[in-house]
């Protein structure tokens, strides 16, 4: 495609422009991160003595080893079970189309527009009912729930797109359908389930609100409700503030740098079919 | 295809059935059943505590009869401007020129760099814009370097400008996933198109408007529908920004229903106003949904 050179160099300029407003904010923390804890340095200054034992006092308050552990139970106790789930659920709508399926997707697709917030009061209720609220359970059992609109529909698509032929070599064989659900479907699904995988360790780390309103204490939340709590505490000891933040972003950071093609991919499809 | 004896076909309705349980029942625990609960709760005036009494429609009532609340679906609207007319509009202008002059490795790494905000916590970005917004933030730093010292203020503080600093952070959360979205979108458009196009004698903006626009309209009917959605819900970054101050001056009908339940123990009213919210998104969301379908399904 012939560009002519003047354009080309305005829309490079663009773009990293653009690239510099998405950066910019992260190296400002980083370097206020450095100044003296309790100080008010500049939004982009450099300090004079550079205090890197701000990230090991952080490190500390932040109780960052308990916060890391929290966020992976839960991330491992919601992310499994949802996708066993899904799968199964989107593997019968989909693919096995039982009776009563049209009704079973609208009904799953309802959800799709839910905001949390419209539901979060009687999540709440519910917790202190069943006796779960302030344990990590008040988050992942509803987590779960609420994965399922997404994740039924996103694996339906799936399903509904693999030829019936499949499924009727492997019953005239005699398999029953736990076996040509595990045996010859699951492995032909491995690409979305891997996506929903990603996405679903996404959105759960980063879950605020449910975090936020069932659990009180920070070391029993995920990572996103974890740093909403250091920031209440911390507000005006901004360097510190920096620090921590900076830390808990850490983990995010380095799994989206190592695997960014997949979480790309992923959250790219994620928002075509949610 | 031979037809199945009826007793067989039974037996795997069935087991389809039980495929589908575990899923079904937690979604209707965790799910269905608290949209009954806040649709029940809406109808009654309890304190969390105390005993609850019936009120019928009244909390409806207030909710489109009070300022205040009235105000927060207003806000709502207003975040749309910010976090879904600037981030698709922007997001075109942006998509066309990469695709145009950036298909080299500025293109790659443009990518993953405006991608990033989209993977951090919502959280993350509220914390990290209040610093750049604050007094002694980048952002003044940046106007005084520039000579407009005068202008200078507390961004996220200030009545005029807070609810679009707010906006503000949540175009550059979502500016990154429409970009990337239309990118895509674009390459999938045949270049036939646009050579003939050009020999009619058409130039970049005409192009734009007459092919890209209308090829990619899936794509912007998807945009649309993801960054409305994180408008009117928006949470996470007013709450962490500025929790819907000064004032009420960036209060969202999310926050709005976490503080009426939870800090002002007017679990009836918080009800009316999450119903509302739920509708209003339904209501939003269809028509755009319907605008997108019609190309490719």
């Amino acid at each position: 495609m012939k560009v002519a050179r003047s354009e080309r160099y305005s829309g490079r300029l663009l773009l990293v422009l653009l690239m510099a407003i998405t950066i910019i904010p992260f190296v400002s923390m980083f370097t206020t991160a450095l100044h003296p804890s309790g100080s008010v340095p500049d939004g982009l200054s450099w300090p004079a003595n550079p205090q890197w034992s701000n990230f090991v006092d952080a490190f500390t308050v932040a109780n960052m080893t308990a916060l890391l552990s929290s966020s992976l139970f839960i991330v491992l106790a919601v992310v499994p079970v949802s996708l066993v789930i899904s799968t199964m659920a989107g593997f019968a709508i989909g693919h096995l189309r039982i009776p009563g399926w049209r009704l079973l997707l609208l009904l799953f697709v309802f959800g799709l527009t839910l905001p949390f917030e419209g539901i979060v009061t009687p999540l709440y209720y519910l917790a202190r009912q069943m006796g779960i609220l302030n344990t990590r359970v008040a988050i992942v059992l509803p987590l779960i729930g609420l994965f399922m609109p997404f994740a039924v529909f996103w694996m339906r698509a799936h399903f509904a797109n693999m030829p019936p032929e499949i499924s009727e070599a492997a019953r005239i064989d005699g398999t029953g359908t736990w076996d040509l659900f595990w045996r010859v479907h699951v492995p032909l699904a491995r690409p979305p389930i891997t996506s929903l995988g990603i996405l679903m360790s996404i959105w759960t780390w980063n879950q605020f609100l449910l975090a936020l309103v069932l659990v009180e204490d920070p070391t029993q939340r995920t990572m996103a409700g974890a740093l909403g709590a250091f920031q209440g505490h911390y507000a005006t000891d901004i360097p510190l503030l920096c620090a921590g933040s900076l830390l808990i972003l850490l983990p995010t950071l380095v799994v989206f740098l190592l695997f960014q093609h997949q979480v790309t991919t992923a959250l790219l499809q994620g928002s075509v079919k949610g | 295809m031979r037809t199945l004896p009826l007793r067989r076909v039974r037996r795997q309705a069935v087991v389809g059935w039980l495929f589908v349980l575990p899923a079904l029942l937690m979604y209707a625990a965790f799910v269905l059943q608290p949209v009954v609960l806040t649709v029940q709760y809406s109808l009654y005036r309890w304190d969390g505590v105390g005993p609850a009494t019936f009120v019928g429609l009244s909390n409806y009532e207030t909710v489109l009869s009070d300022p205040n609340l009235l105000g927060t679906i207003v806000n709502a609207f207003r975040l749309i401007v910010f976090f879904s007319f600037i981030p698709v509009t922007l997001g075109l202008v942006v998509a066309s020129i990469m695709r145009r002059v950036a298909a080299g490795s500025l293109g790659t790494v443009a990518r993953t760099v405006l991608f990033l905000p989209q993977v951090i916590p919502l959280v993350a970005a509220g914390i990290v814009w209040s610093w750049v917004l604050s007094l002694t933030g980048i952002f003044n730093q940046l106007l005084t370097a520039l000579g407009l010292a005068g202008v200078t203020r507390a961004w996220l503080g200030d009545f005029d400008t807070a609810l679009p600093a707010v906006g503000f952070i949540g175009a550059w959360v979502l500016l990154g996933l429409c970009i990337v979205l239309l990118l895509t979108g674009m390459t999938k458009i045949d270049p036939a198109l646009y050579e003939s196009a050009r020999l009619d004698g058409a130039n970049a903006i005409r192009e734009f408007i007459a092919i890209t626009i209308p090829s990619l309209r899936n794509e912007i009917a998807v945009c649309l529908t993801v960054t409305v959605i994180a408008a009117l819900a928006a949470f996470d970054i007013v709450y962490v920004s500025t929790g819907g101050g000064p004032g009420l001056a960036t209060m969202v009908p999310g926050l709005q229903i976490y503080v009426l339940a939870f800090s002002a123990r007017q679990v009836g009213l918080a009800s009316a106003l999450a119903v509302a919210l739920i509708v209003l998104v339904l209501v939003v969301i269809l028509p755009i949904q319907r605008l997108g379908r019609g190309s490719v399904e």
